[in-house]
């Protein structure tokens, strides 16, 4: 009746595992227990995890974001004071803990940390500065959201029943088939990528859709805000590159579950085949993560700068060439598997190649500042930060690329201090920035400034103290993932960088510190005007928040910097005589039931419950085919419930000092 | 603004901290850095010149930063040009930088790749010395086929003749590597790899495994000797006089899984016992009968 699901998988095993699984069901217990002492559940429900509205399904993405932030954080922080401490056998984490939290943390912080969290700004951001009411997938967006959280869930899950993977983020066979891994833990692995990487791929072709078909009158390709183009880019990137995933997941699936060999050590299996799918996703995935954090970058460093960006164009072939590039350059992470130099050599120049768009960007940004008037809001330092520390990352990048010196370091910690080196200032300082550049739009009010600047600051100390000594470890030959060692030389920089994890623990409260402050003070910083930094792209154009239609009259664009022009013209706050009616779509539990029975059908094979399986895939059959069905899944919001919110908001322009003109005049 | 200032200045700090720190703390141990034979030093070579050359990109980035920030900081109202976004003087500036850079480094990675295959003998067949490698569950077991002796967890050679290594495993993934001689390579069941290492002169160094492959990897190391001649050979009489074979059935009782497992000689081995592992995987040939995995999480 529940397959292999015992008494046995409880975690009576160790205090570790025991710890570990308290602390989750203590989190979600208490997790319920406030929301309905709070009499929440009903509005949780209706308004939010139904909601079909683009920036509440972002805003959403990015909690997930941020509570897996603090998840793969611990798991970091475990590690960390592991390795301080484990010189001769002096560690406190027996070696089948260590290896299931490197794999936790590492598949935590990629899928359901940055994954989430770059979903989520582009889910908020990219309609308004299309000056589109909404995705051109409402409904799909809302099941690639629940996907996401039911992978996540799979996750947590493992902490309770079962064990995690210990096959390391990467999961390669053989070590991660079924005979040398027996254990569930892949299994959780394999379906929470599955599950999850079918919300990714949905989201690519969603945002695809939007970016190409959903424009405002007038915006050209050309005249696409830059943070549109990488989200396009980065939405082609996922909808072309986890299909791979899916399969090398899938395959290994089939391997464990129904004894097949495709990537076993005997019967024609391969487990190179295994690494070449991984990697033609997994390159492609790294800039996934860092094309949205890229346009971020541009953006901020305009508004900040008071400036146009420079060199616009370069800017976007730019990305564009990153985008086509990364698919020619997975073999990088296998140079040492004894290819012939004329594969390496190949590889290794295309993947140098990439560092020329890189750098270009890198001095476009520079050159948006230079005859700017830059001002150092807290996400204009991460930007800065991000300059200064990713040249260290793109530089050690290249040297990874120089198939020779790979040999030497390849597997080592110099590896893993690279791959944070573009990760953290690279992509999760960029969603930093977005935070701290978008919240007023999401929310309406101001983050505290002061605890911006802290959570800079406490990161960027941090992550050079955590990382630089890792560099220097991978040059003593320290290999990753390590448990424990016998070489004295290497633990004043284990320790090192063990201070520099707890610097980061201090910029991660900070996060959760800046908007509880925040929030407290919330009417001391309110935004009136919906354009609080004086704003150059359309999503300044709406209120904060804005209307659940976002623009009541679809703009007219004939600039790049269409608000700018707007405000430059005096047309940007126009009153409208006329509204049309809008029709927007319905809330719907659809997306909540998909999360749930995608859940329902990874844990179920997972454990091999065949006739929950069943179940599973049969509710989300049903679920799609009748959601997909319906004649009403519409509403219409009048043009009399315009009027008002549209006066409404006239008035709180008026009272912030901002002239609205009267559409009718122009 | 001032706080910017402040973290500028911070972030310098900790740069300089961190190098004084490398150079105080024992980076002499570093196998990479002060190598013993010839190709880890090109190696390093190769990784140094590039670092040189890519400094050249570092150093303007930095200076062209701090630069911008401090003076076009908005409290100071400096030459202020909203509207100056392009110039194509400045766009050929920022892609022919890196265009050349890359350029340079690529010219490099052509040339190198090739001269550091790691299949390239590096002597002619005769002064060559052979050793076979087997990945075990967490050990390393060495094989001389021209001597007929075999090694658990230990590797020595004369030092004045070029190694060469032929690598295989025989359970998961796994990788060769004795960073003070030459970088890594995969080990892979039913496949075989080479490594071409050489030593300037007789030392110790130690080798390991760096991929991770279950419990036991963080002691899966074993000791290198580079020796002279004559202590090559009292080596080897030593490893003659351990009167221990390593027949099938001894072999498949050495591979159930073990940390740390101690230095074993076998004085004899059965012959082709390389290839017959291989086999195991493809089929083809003789195979040793395959034994079930063991259970490695
Ligand atoms: C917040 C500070 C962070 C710290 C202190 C930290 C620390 C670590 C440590 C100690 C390891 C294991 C290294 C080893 O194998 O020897 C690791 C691995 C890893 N980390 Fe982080 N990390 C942090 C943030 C992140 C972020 C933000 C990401 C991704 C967005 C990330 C992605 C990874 C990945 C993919 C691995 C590899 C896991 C594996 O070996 O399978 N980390 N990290
Ligand atoms: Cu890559």
């Amino acid at each position: 009746m529940l397959g292999k699901l015992t008494f046995d998988a409880l975690p009576f095993y160790s205090w570790v595992a025991m710890g570990g699984a308290a602390i989750t069901v203590l989190a979600v217990v208490l997790a319920i227990l406030a929301v309905t002492w709070l009499g929440k559940w009903r509005y949780l429900w209706s308004e939010w995890f139904t909601s079909l509205d683009h920036k509440r399904i972002g805003v959403m993405y990015i909690i997930l974001a941020l509570i897996m932030l603090v998840r793969g954080f611990i798991d970091a922080i475990m590690m960390r004071a592991q390795q301080a401490i484990a010189l001769n056998e002096g560690g406190y984490l027996p070696p089948e803990h260590f290896e299931q939290i490197f794999t936790s943390h590492g598949t935590i912080m990629i899928f359901f940390m940055a994954m989430p969290f770059l979903t989520g700004l582009i889910n908020v951001i990219v309609p308004q500065q299309l000056g589109t009411r909404d995705v051109a997938f409402p409904f799909m967006n809302s099941a690639s959201l629940w996907l996401t959280a039911a992978g996540a869930g799979l996750v947590g899950i493992s902490l309770v029943l079962g064990r995690f993977s210990t096959a390391g983020w990467t999961g390669y066979p053989p070590y991660s088939g079924i005979d040398y891994s027996p254990g569930v833990g892949v299994d959780y692995w394999i379906w929470a990528l599955l599950v999850s990487g079918v919300g990714s791929t949905l989201t690519g072709i969603n945002f695809i859709t939007t970016i190409l078909r959903c424009r405002a009158p007038g915006m050209e390709l050309m005249k696409m805000p830059l943070f549109v183009w990488t989200a396009f880019c980065t939405s082609i990137l996922m909808a072309f590159a986890f299909p791979a995933l899916t399969v090398a997941a899938g395959l290994l699936g089939l391997d464990r579950t129904l004894g097949m060999h495709f990537f076993t050590n005997d019967l024609g299996g391969n487990m190179m085949n295994f690494a070449n799918l991984l990697w033609i996703w997994g390159h492609p995935e790294v800039y996934i993560l860092i094309l949205p954090a890229f346009g971020i970058y541009s953006e901020v460093t305009a508004t900040f700068s008071k400036k146009r960006l420079f060199g616009y164009r370069s800017l976007v072939y730019a990305t564009a060439a990153i985008a086509l590039l990364s698919f020619t350059v997975w073999l990088h992470h296998f140079f040492t598997m004894g290819s012939s130099p004329n594969i390496n050599a190949v590889f290794g120049v295309a993947t140098m190649i990439i560092a020329v768009p890189t750098g270009v960007k890198i001095f476009d940004w520079l050159f948006t500042m230079i005859r700017g008037r830059i001002v150092f809001h807290p996400s204009m330092l991460f930007t800065i930060g991000f300059i200064v520390t990713f040249v260290i990352g793109g530089i050690t990048g290249v040297l990874l690329a120089i198939p020779p010196v790979d040999y030497l370091v390849h597997n080592t910690t110099f590896l893993v201090a690279h791959f944070h080196n573009m990760l953290i200032p690279g992509a999760l300082f960029g969603y930093f920035a977005g935070v701290q550049y978008w919240f007023p739009k999401a929310f309406g009010f101001k983050l505290n400034q002061f605890w911006g600047k802290m959570v800079f600051c406490f990161w960027i100390v941090g992550f050079y103290l955590a990382f630089m000594p890792l560099y220097a470890l991978g040059l003593l030959g320290m290999p990753r993932r390590l448990e424990q060692y016998t070489e004295p030389d290497w633990q004043p920089f284990l320790i090192v960088a063990a201070i520099g994890a707890s610097f980061v623990l201090v910029g991660i409260f900070s996060v959760f510190m800046q908007f509880y402050i925040s929030i407290r003070e919330r009417n001391l910083n309110r935004d009136l005007t919906g354009d609080p930094w004086d704003g150059r792209t359309l999503e300044w154009a709406t209120s904060s928040p804005p209307a659940p239609y976002n623009f009541a009259v679809i703009p007219e664009v004939n600039d790049i910097d269409a608000f700018w022009a707007m405000k430059q013209k005096g047309k940007a706050f126009l009153c409208h005589q006329h509204y049309d009616p809008i029709i927007m779509p319905k809330n719907t539990s659809a997306g909540v039931l998909v999360g749930l029975f995608g859940f329902l059908l990874g844990f179920a094979c997972v454990w091999h419950i065949w006739w929950l399986a069943l179940a599973g895939v049969f509710g989300l059959v049903v679920v799609i085919t009748v959601r997909s069905s319906q004649e009403h899944s519409d509403k219409v919001i009048t043009a009399q419930e315009i009027r008002e919110t549209e006066q409404k908001r006239q008035a709180v322009l008026l009272s912030a000092d901002k002239t609205v003109n009267n559409g009718s005049l122009v | 603004m001032k706080s910017a200032g402040v973290i500028c200045l911070s972030k310098w700090l900790i740069n300089i901290l961190t190098i004084a720190l490398l150079t105080s703390c024992s980076m002499q141990s570093s196998p990479i850095l002060f190598p013993k034979g010839p190709v880890t030093e090109t190696e390093r070579e190769l990784l140094f010149l590039a670092v040189l050359i890519m400094l050249s990109v570092l150093v303007p980035v930095y200076l062209l930063t701090f630069w911008a920030c401090w003076r076009y900081r908005a409290s100071k109202n400096n030459c202020y040009r909203p509207q100056w976004h392009k110039d194509w003087r400045v766009e050929l500036f920022i892609w022919a930088g890196p265009v050349i850079i890359i350029g340079i480094i690529g010219y490099l990675v052509v040339v190198y790749t090739y001269r550091l295959d790691p299949y390239r003998s590096l002597d002619n067949r005769a002064n060559i010395f052979r050793v076979q490698v087997v990945a075990q569950n967490w050990k390393w077991l060495f094989i001389y086929p021209d001597q007929g002796v075999s090694v658990v967890n230990e590797l020595a050679f004369p030092s004045h003749r070029p190694l060469s290594l032929e690598i295989t495993s025989d359970t998961v993934l796994t990788s060769f590597m004795i960073p003070a001689l030459g970088g890594q390579i995969y080990a892979m069941a039913g496949m075989k790899t080479r490594l071409n290492l050489e030593s300037y002169k007789p030392g110790h160094f130690i080798g390991r495994n760096t991929q991770f492959s279950g419990r036991g990897f963080p002691k899966m190391a074993f000791d290198v000797y580079a020796m002279s001649p004559a202590d090559f050979s009292q080596w080897l009489e030593k490893v003659k006089g351990a009167k221990k074979v390593l027949d099938v059935q001894q072999y498949q009782q050495l591979i159930s899984s073990e940390k740390g497992h101690p230095v074993e000689y076998f004085s004899a081995v059965e012959p082709e016992l390389f290839n017959r592992i291989i086999a195991k995987y493809t089929g083809k040939g003789r195979p040793l009968p395959l034994l079930k995995p063991d259970n490695l999480e």
